[in-house]
Formats: C-alpha cells, sequence, structure tokens
C-alpha cells in the first residue's frame, strides 16, 4: 500500500466535493431554469479538480503541463467563441472526439510509464484505448456528416456485417494479445509495441465502421452515444490509474449519456438498435 | 485502493447517473449533451499526473502533455459551448 499523506487526503477530500458539484451540475442541467446554473456548478467542479490535482507530489515537472494547458485552453476558447451558432451539434461531436483521443493518450502514456502491469490494469488500460478510440474516430466521422463533408446518408457496402463482426473478433484478439503479452505464438515472435499500435489502429477503424453506416439525420443520437462511450473511456482511465475522481465523472457521464440516448431515440419514435443498425435493416417506421 | 473498492464507486456512480436524468425537454437535449461531454473531459486529471512525473524518461510524459492538450480543449471548449447554448435558449423566452 501507498502511505497516505496529508495532501493525499486533501486531494481526496476535494475530489468528493468536485463528485458532488458534478452531480449536483447535472441534476441542474436537466431543467431549463436552472441549466446554466448547473453547467456553471460543473465547471467549478472540474477547476477544483485540476487544481487540486497539481498538489499531487508525483507531478514534479510543470513546464510541459502550463504548455499544453495554455495551448488547449486558448483552442478551446477559440473552437467555442468562432463556432456558427448553428453548427453547435457539430462542435459538440468534434470536441467528444477530442475527448476520447485524449482518453486514447492517457492508456498509451500509462503503458509507457510503466513495466509491470497487473491483469486487472491492463484490462482497463486496453479498455480506455479501445473505447477512447472508438469515441475519436466515430465523433469524426458524426462531425463529418453532419457538416457535410462527407455524404450523410448511410453509407453501406456488400459484406458489411461479416466484417464488421471479423473485425469484432481480431479486436478480441489483440485484446487477449495486449492483456496476456506472450512472447511467442504459433512460432511468430510478437513484439508488444506492435499489438499496442495495431490494436489502435482497430479501435479507430473500428469507430469508422460503426458510425459510417448510419444516416446524417439520426447524428444527435449518435453523438449522444459518442458521448456516453467517452465518458465511459475516462472510467476506464480511471481504474487504470486508480484515480476516485475520473472513475465517479466517467461513469456519471456514461450512464447519463445511456438515458439521454433512450429519451433522444424515444422523441425521434425509434428505438436504439433501429438507430444503430438502421444501415443494415430497412427503417421500420410507424404512422404518421 | 484495491480493484473492488474501484468497482464499488464506479457501481455506485452509474446508479446515480442513470437517476439523474429524468424527463429533459427537447430543447435541452444538446445542451445536456454538451455540458455531459465537458465533464467526460476529466480525462484532463488523470493526464495531469502523467504529463508530471518524469519517473520513466520523457516519452510517458510527453504522451501524458498531449493528452493534457487535448482534454483542456474538451473542457474548455465544452463548458464554453454549453454556456453559449444556453444563454441563447434564456434569450428566447
Amino acid at each position: 500500500m501507498i502511505e497516505t499523506t496529508t495532501t493525499d487526503l486533501i486531494i481526496n477530500f476535494s475530489y468528493v466535493l468536485a463528485a458532488a458539484l458534478f452531480i449536483f451540475g447535472l441534476k441542474l442541467l436537466g431543467h431549463p431554469s436552472s441549466a446554466r446554473k448547473g453547467n456553471l456548478l460543473s465547471a467549478i467542479a472540474m477547476l477544483i479538480a485540476i487544481v487540486v490535482t497539481m498538489f499531487d507530489n508525483n507531478i514534479v515537472s510543470f513546464q510541459m503541463i502550463a504548455i499544453a494547458m495554455l495551448a488547449g485552453s486558448i483552442l478551446g476558447v477559440l473552437a467555442a467563441r468562432l463556432i456558427a451558432m448553428t453548427a453547435m451539434p457539430e462542435m459538440v461531436s468534434l470536441l467528444n472526439g477530442i475527448g476520447g483521443l485524449a482518453s486514447l493518450f492517457v492508456a498509451w502514456a500509462t503503458v509507457e510509464a510503466n513495466s509491470e502491469f497487473s491483469v486487472f490494469t491492463m484490462i482497463v488500460t486496453f479498455l480506455a484505448l479501445l473505447i477512447g478510440g472508438v469515441t475519436f474516430s466515430g465523433s469524426l466521422i458524426a462531425w463529418a456528416k453532419l457538416s457535410e463533408r462527407i455524404t450523410g446518408r448511410s453509407v453501406t457496402f456488400a459484406g458489411q456485417a461479416v466484417f464488421n463482426s471479423l473485425l469484432v473478433l481480431v479486436i478480441i484478439f489483440a485484446a487477449y494479445l495486449f492483456v496476456a503479452q506472450p512472447t511467442m505464438l504459433a512460432g511468430v515472435n510478437i513484439d508488444f509495441n506492435m499489438v499496442l499500435y495495431t490494436a489502435m489502429g482497430l479501435a479507430l477503424l473500428f469507430g469508422i465502421m460503426l458510425v459510417l453506416p448510419i444516416g446524417g439525420a439520426d447524428m444527435p443520437v449518435v453523438i449522444s452515444l459518442l458521448n456516453s462511450y467517452s465518458g465511459l473511456a475516462a472510467c476506464a482511465a480511471g481504474f487504470a490509474l486508480h484515480n476516485n475522481i475520473l472513475i465517479v465523472a466517467g461513469s456519471l457521464v456514461g450512464a447519463s449519456g445511456i438515458i439521454l440516448t433512450n429519451i433522444m431515440c424515444k422523441a425521434m419514435n425509434r428505438s436504439l438498435t433501429n438507430v444503430l443498425f438502421s444501415g443494415f435493416m430497412p427503417v421500420t417506421k410507424t404512422d404518421m | 485502493m484495491d480493484a473492488v473498492y474501484l468497482l464499488f464507486i464506479l457501481l455506485l456512480s452509474i446508479f446515480v447517473g442513470f437517476e439523474l436524468i429524468q424527463k429533459v425537454p427537447a430543447t435541452l437535449h444538446t445542451p445536456l449533451m454538451s455540458g455531459a461531454n465537458a465533464i467526460s473531459g476529466i480525462t484532463v486529471v488523470g493526464a495531469l499526473a502523467l504529463a508530471g512525473s518524469d519517473s520513466m524518461g520523457g516519452y510517458s510524459s510527453y504522451l501524458g502533455a498531449f493528452a493534457v492538450f487535448l482534454a483542456t480543449i474538451n473542457v474548455v471548449g465544452g463548458y464554453l459551448v454549453t454556456d453559449r447554448m444556453l444563454a441563447m435558449f434564456k434569450k428566447k423566452q
């Protein structure tokens, strides 16, 4: 066990406070009269979490952090200010994808930072990598469809279902290689870095394949679902890093995102499966 | 901190998350999605720890720093975009 210092205690108490504020914030966001206050509360929670994390004893160099945060903030402000009001859903999708990519990089950095891993850590790291990658490429496709950079129609090709099933199998196999880390398999040497890069590529491809067959009109639902995924990716990263606030905030977004996705589907008189697999089966519409 | 303890936290948070969102008016769908998206930028906290430690050479801290950069865009952009949407919403009323 790691020795608990006073700093650790303060950090974790502040995380509890941040978690409570996130919960209140989300609650208030669901009502028209209090939504703006809710957003502010959740922003304060985020600020508390970030500032308090800086006091972590493991953080010794601040130079790169300062540069990264400054650059990220400038880009974030510019993106939020300059975007047209009508292009908001695309913007959310793009930001969501960037968040997913961040989780992928956290997972990657975790792998590089340590040499010894438990099976549990490897499983959650792989999940963060996979979900983060899917969120990133899926959100990019959703963004491109919404902003009409690619066709908004459902993209299907012969054998797509078979291809996707194979892709899932390959991903499961990659997960096995990632977690078990065999050095030899069927007489072939296995390089862990190759497995890592292949896994990332597969995750990105999977995200593209998931969103391509869905029509542009259904994109808001897809973005909501991918938003839920990015929460889950953060949650998985939290498990890999043993960080409470990542797990709490990530799973809050994951769970509330699923509910919101469901509500949005209902508003369109569709089921979630109907939206997700609309490219593969005739859309059943109820009579208006 | 062991895995079981973390799983407890996960389970309880998921239940809270499920209960939080009920009967949201259609106009709030996009802002709520955007607000939740900003929260998922919490990855920045994990990225900070990786970017700031130079335990195993520079490689992982560079990756961590890039993750900080990305997550910060998500956080800052996410909250501001949500606020812009909600401000507009208020004016209409």
